[in-house]
C-alpha cells in the first residue's frame, strides 16, 4: 500500500477530473467555445503524457546503450507503446473537438500535422523492431532509432508551430506556446487542469508498469 | 578519435569506387531526369509553388535512392576491416561526407534539368542554388544515417522510407518555405531564423550520428 500511493493518487485526481470538469463553471466569453472548452481536461493532457512517456522511453534507450541490458529496453518499448496510444488518443479528441470548433475534423493545422508525424515516426520505430531476429541487435538498434528520431522529432515539435499561423492557440502573431495559452485560463478552469494533467501522466505510466509485468511474466514462461 | 587522415582516406576510397564503378553514379543520374521527366509530363511548366514543391519532393527521393547503396555495398567483412582500422567515429564521418558531395551534385543536376523541362521561375537565382546546396546537406546527412540504421534490417529500402519521410517532414518544410524566398522579389520576414534554424538542425544531426554510430556497429 506505501508504495502504490501514487495509484490512490491517480485514482483520485481521475475522478476529480471527471466529475469537476463536467461540473464547474466555465467563462462563457463570446458564443464560439461554449461547453466544448471542457474537452481542455482530456484532449490537452493527452499530449503532455504522450511526451513525458516518450521522454520516459528515451531515457531507458540511452541506459541500455550505456548497460547493454534487455530490460531498459524493454521499459522503453513499453514507454513508447504507451505514449503511442496516448497521441491516437489525443488526437481523435481533437479531431472530434476540431470537427465542431473548426468545422471539419482535420484542417491540415500545422499542429494537427506534427502530431501526426510523431504518431508516424513510433509507428515506425515498432515497424523497424519488427524486422529484426535478433534480441540484441533488435534492442540496440532500436534504441538508436529512438534517440536520433526523439532529438530530431521534438525541436521542431516546439519550434516549428511557432512560425505559422494556427487554429491552435500559440501560432505565429498569437500568445502562448505551442501547447496551449496558459495564462488566458480562467482560474476555476485551471483547478481542474492541473490536476487532469498529473492524473492522466500517472494514469499512463500505471498502464506501462503493468504492462512490465506482464512482459516479465512471459518471458519467465517463455523459459520454461 | 577522429583522425584526418583516416577520414581522407576512407573518402578517397569511396570517390574512386563511384569513379570506377561508374553504372551506380550513371544509374542514379538517370533516376533523377527519368523522375523529373515524369513531373513534367504530368505537370507540364507549372506556376513557381507548384514548382518549389515539386522540387523538394523529387530531392527527396532522389536522396532517400542515392543514399539506400551507401552501407549496402560494404559486407560483413569487409566492414570489419574498417572497424579495425580505422574506427566507427572516421568511418561514419568519410560516409557523410561524400554522400554530402554526391548529394551537392544530384541537386545541382536537379536544379538543371528542372530548369530545362519545368521552366525557370526562380528570382533570385543565387539564393535558391545556396538553399538547395544546404537542404540537399540536411537531407543527406540525415538519409545517410537511416541507411546505416536500415542496412542493419531486412527490407531495407522499404524502411528507410518508412523511418526517414516522417523524420525529414519538418525539415522539408522549412526548406520549401525558405526556398520560396527566391521566387519573389518581395522580402519576407523569418528567412534568416529559417537558415539558422537549418543550419541548427543539421549539426544537431552529425552530432548524434557520431556519438551514436558505434552503437550500430557494436555486433
Amino acid at each position: 500500500m506505501k508504495k502504490s500511493w501514487w495509484k490512490v493518487l491517480c485514482f483520485v485526481l481521475l475522478l476529480y477530473t471527471c466529475t469537476m470538469g463536467f461540473l464547474v463553471k466555465i467563462p462563457v466569453l463570446d458564443g464560439r467555445l461554449q461547453q466544448s472548452i471542457r474537452n481542455l481536461y482530456f484532449h490537452v493532457p493527452m499530449w503532455f503524457c504522450m511526451q513525458t512517456l516518450f521522454i520516459i522511453s528515451v531515457i531507458y534507450s540511452i541506459l541500455h546503450l550505456r548497460k547493454q541490458d534487455l530490460k531498459s529496453d524493454m521499459y522503453a518499448v513499453e514507454f513508447a507503446r504507451t505514449g503511442l496510444v496516448f497521441g491516437v488518443l489525443g488526437i481523435t479528441t481533437g479531431a472530434i473537438w476540431a470537427n465542431y470548433q473548426w468545422g471539419a475534423p482535420w484542417s491540415g493545422d500545422a499542429k494537427q500535422n506534427g502530431a501526426a508525424i510523431a504518431l508516424l515516426i513510433y509507428f515506425a520505430y515498432f515497424i523497424l523492431r519488427g524486422s529484426f531476429q535478433d534480441a540484441d541487435k533488435k534492442a540496440n538498434i532500436s534504441a538508436v532509432y529512438n534517440i536520433f528520431a526523439f532529438a530530431m522529432l521534438f525541436p521542431t515539435l516546439w519550434i516549428l508551430p511557432r512560425m505559422t499561423e494556427s487554429l491552435h492557440p500559440g501560432g505565429q502573431g498569437s500568445e502562448g506556446n505551442p501547447a496551449l495559452n496558459g495564462s488566458d485560463l480562467a482560474p476555476s478552469m485551471r483547478m481542474v487542469f492541473w490536476p487532469a494533467v498529473f492524473g492522466w501522466i500517472l494514469l499512463g505510466v500505471w498502464i506501462t508498469t503493468l504492462r512490465i509485468r506482464l512482459q516479465k511474466i512471459k518471458e519467465q514462461h517463455a523459459l520454461y | 578519435m577522429a583522425s584526418y587522415k583516416n577520414i581522407n582516406t576512407l573518402l578517397k576510397k569511396d570517390l574512386l569506387l563511384e569513379v570506377r564503378q561508374q553504372y551506380t553514379l550513371y544509374g542514379i543520374l538517370l533516376y533523377v531526369a527519368s523522375t523529373i521527366f515524369i513531373v513534367y509530363l504530368s505537370m507540364g511548366q507549372p506556376e513557381s509553388v507548384v514548382w518549389n514543391g515539386l522540387f523538394w519532393v523529387v530531392q527527396l527521393f532522389v536522396c532517400v535512392n542515392a543514399m539506400a547503396k551507401s552501407f549496402l555495398q560494404e559486407s560483413r567483412g569487409r566492414m570489419l576491416y574498417y572497424y579495425t582500422i580505422s574506427g566507427a567515429t572516421d568511418y561514419i564521418i568519410s560516409k557523410l561526407l561524400f554522400n554530402a558531395i554526391l548529394m551537392a551534385v544530384m541537386t545541382i543536376v536537379s536544379i538543371l534539368i528542372f530548369l530545362l523541362l519545368l521552366g525557370n521561375p526562380i528570382y533570385y537565382f543565387g539564393q535558391f542554388i545556396l538553399i538547395s546546396l544546404l537542404g540537399g546537406f540536411g537531407l543527406s546527412l540525415v538519409f545517410t544515417f537511416l541507411a546505416a540504421i536500415a542496412a542493419k534490417a531486412q527490407q531495407q529500402a522499404a524502411l528507410m522510407a518508412i523511418m526517414g519521410f516522417p523524420l525529414i517532414i519538418p525539415q522539408l518544410l522549412l526548406l520549401g518555405k525558405a526556398a520560396r524566398q527566391a521566387f519573389e522579389p518581395v522580402v519576407q520576414a523569418g528567412f534568416s531564423q529559417m537558415i539558422l534554424l537549418l543550419v541548427c538542425l543539421d549539426s544537431l544531426i552529425i552530432v548524434l550520428a557520431i556519438i551514436l554510430f558505434p552503437f550500430l556497429w557494436r555486433d
